[in-house]
């Protein structure tokens, strides 16, 4: 009997893309959103608040909370729960809004 | 992102700015949703010879009831995670052979407009062309609900997650938040989602509900016209039986512990109006905590339009229909969660009654008494799950009531108490409160219970979701 998620279903994906966050390689599934990504390798945040500096990642997983923004190739604000992990991404952990190096 | 890739066979994919119609006329029909309802919906409409333009922001079929893996993951046996996995892979393959359905994925209607014709104005993506203007005589909203959340001490903590959330993490990424999951809050989802997790390895040291179930006593005839549902619970409650899960009732996580990420939960009973019982606290440690009270409906493209809406047993706003799935919008259905939360089943039921509604043609008799049996059930549900007024008890003056805006519960008294604001809007304008990127989703129900305002108030937003400025900006198609 399965006792982990990809055994359970009998998946038989590719082989993993890499995706580097704050510059350490995560293993990425075919199909796999970042969320995903992170949450298979045991990251669970990846944003701080602005207010309070506050560590932060997924918490609806379907794109409606916003709590899982993280900067993905130089964009900021991008909702991981949604956006398909590439090969050669990078991820960011998001300070603050978002903007900080665009001083507004 | 443009996405047009689609398991149905067949997709209209990403068009260029522009109107999309059925052969340069309007189509007959626009589906917004291709969860249960709005599949069971399109294919019965084009079955009666309608031409249908299915809308829907995910990149597959499905809405989040049937998520499911991304192909390229090659499940061979997703339906290991899923009830009722037939209903949908035999709507996937009737979509898939019908050519009277035109599937729009990943297109996020953010709003809808009344004339001649209903116009759709969806967004596909980030730049100024992305954008799509669908045509239709008449539309169905089979938009879904997203869940309620009530906030405690900790709960913004890595590692507490939606009890939807982490279902959908798991159906569509394979994946938990952790290994030691502790499920918590109210409804009939927080069953549903420990069975899946324990299905999947992850060990639920315990499943917390805050109500005794004693509310579903009441209604035993209509218990005893679902036993269809019955026969679900009962399931679950087997699998969490053998893997020796702790069902506790009349019970919340009143904290969550943890500096990065949550560790232990304290879990408390609670009295009939869900206020904590001093002395009764435990700690169980854990790594992840998954969390809902239920499910709202999301109905904004219709509420914005002045769609009549119907309070729930629960204290939610669901749009309100008539016995074929119309709403008091001429040309506008709805059907399953957004006409009040109800299930898979529910849904199924009312999308094909609201086929045949738009299709002029007369409803089948065992699809009518369906939906009248699944809709009394989950008004039943609804009741037996109503949150007490007592829950505000786990608070304390720091607990961050609004995520986004991070404003906790000492400001919303604050404006409430001192500044005399007495209804949500009003301490939305003084502390910011639900004026965040998510507006308000997650925090809406708390705020309106804090602020002592009406509760049940139908939300309204010009924008249904997020919309490039560039594409707002262009002159309609
Ligand atoms: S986790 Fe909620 S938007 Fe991504």
């Amino acid at each position: 009997m399965g006792r982990n998620p990809i055994d359970l279903v009998g998946a038989e994906p590719g082989p993993a893309r890499t995706v580097l966050f704050d510059g350490r390689p995560v293993p990425a599934l075919p199909g796999q959103t970042i969320a995903a990504a992170l949450w298979a390798a045991g990251v669970l945040a990846w944003r701080t608040t602005r207010d309070g500096g506050r560590p932060r990642g997924a918490f609806c997983g379907i794109g409606q909370c916003f709590d899982c923004l993280a900067t993905v190739n130089g964009r900021p604000n991008r909702r991981t729960c949604l956006e398909p992990a590439e090969d050669g991404d990078t991820v960011t952990t998001q300070e603050g809004h978002g903007h900080a190096e665009l001083a507004i | 992102m443009p996405n047009s890739r689609s398991e149905s066979g067949r997709s209209a994919g990403a068009h260029p700015a522009g109107a999309a119609r059925a052969g340069g006329r309007p189509y007959d029909l626009a589906v917004v949703g291709a969860g249960p309802a709005g599949l069971a919906a399109a294919v019965t409409a084009a079955d009666l010879g309608l031409r249908v333009a299915l809308v829907d922001a995910g990149a597959r079929i499905g809405g989040q009831y049937y998520r499911h893996p991304a192909p390229e993951l090659g499940a061979a046996r997703p339906e290991r995670l899923h009830h009722g996995w037939s209903a949908f892979a035999g709507l996937r393959e009737r979509l898939a052979a019908h050519a009277g359905v035109d599937h729009l994925a990943g297109h996020h209607v953010w709003a809808a407009e009344r004339g001649p014709v209903w116009r759709l104005h969806t967004t596909h993506g980030p730049e100024a062309a992305d954008r799509t203007t669908v045509e239709a005589g008449a539309v169905l909203l089979a938009t879904g609900a997203y869940e309620r959340q009530l906030p405690f001490p900790g709960w913004t903590l890595p590692g507490v997650v939606t009890a939807g959330g982490a279902q959908a993490m798991l159906k569509s990424g394979l994946v938990l938040p952790g290994r030691r999951i502790v499920v918590a809050g109210s409804g009939p989802l927080l069953l549903a989602a420990a069975s899946s997790l324990v299905h999947a390895g992850a060990e639920v040291p315990a499943v917390v509900e805050a109500t005794d179930y004693l509310g579903y006593a009441k209604g035993l005839p209509t218990l005893l016209g679902n036993p269809a549902k019955l026969v679900e619970g009962a399931r679950h409650g087997a699998t969490l039986l053998r893997h020796r899960v702790r069902l506790r009732r009349s019970g919340a996580v009143v904290e969550a512990h943890g500096t990065d990420r949550v560790t232990a939960v304290t879990v408390a009973r609670l009295d009939g109006d869900w206020r904590p019982v001093p002395g009764t606290e435990r700690r169980i440690a854990c790594d992840a905590v998954a969390v809902g009270h239920g499910l709202v409906p999301q109905i904004e493209l219709a509420t914005e339009l002045g769609a009549a809406t119907r309070t729930t047993p629960d204290g939610a706003v669901a749009l309100a229909v008539d016995a074929e799935q119309r709403t008091s919008l001429d040309g506008l259905f709805a059907a399953g969660e957004t006409c009040g939360v109800g299930g898979a089943d529910l849904a199924l039921a009312e999308g094909v009654l609201a086929a045949y509604a738009v299709a002029g043609r007369p409803a089948p008799r065992g699809a009518v008494v369906r939906r009248d049996r699944r809709r009394a059930f989950a008004e039943l549900m609804a009741a037996a799950h109503v949150p007490g007024a007592g829950w505000t008890g786990w608070l304390t003056p720091e607990t961050d009531v609004c995520r986004c805006e991070e404003v906790p519960v000492a400001r919303i008294r604050e404006a409430v108490e001192e500044l005399g604001a007495g209804d949500a809007r009003t301490v939305k304008l003084l502390t910011r409160a639900g004026m965040g990127w998510c507006q308000g989703r997650m925090c809406g129900a708390a705020v309106a219970c804090l602020s002592g305002g009406p509760e049940g108030r139908a939300d309204s937003r010009p924008l249904s979701c997020p919309v490039p400025l560039a594409q707002l900006a262009e002159p309609p198609a």
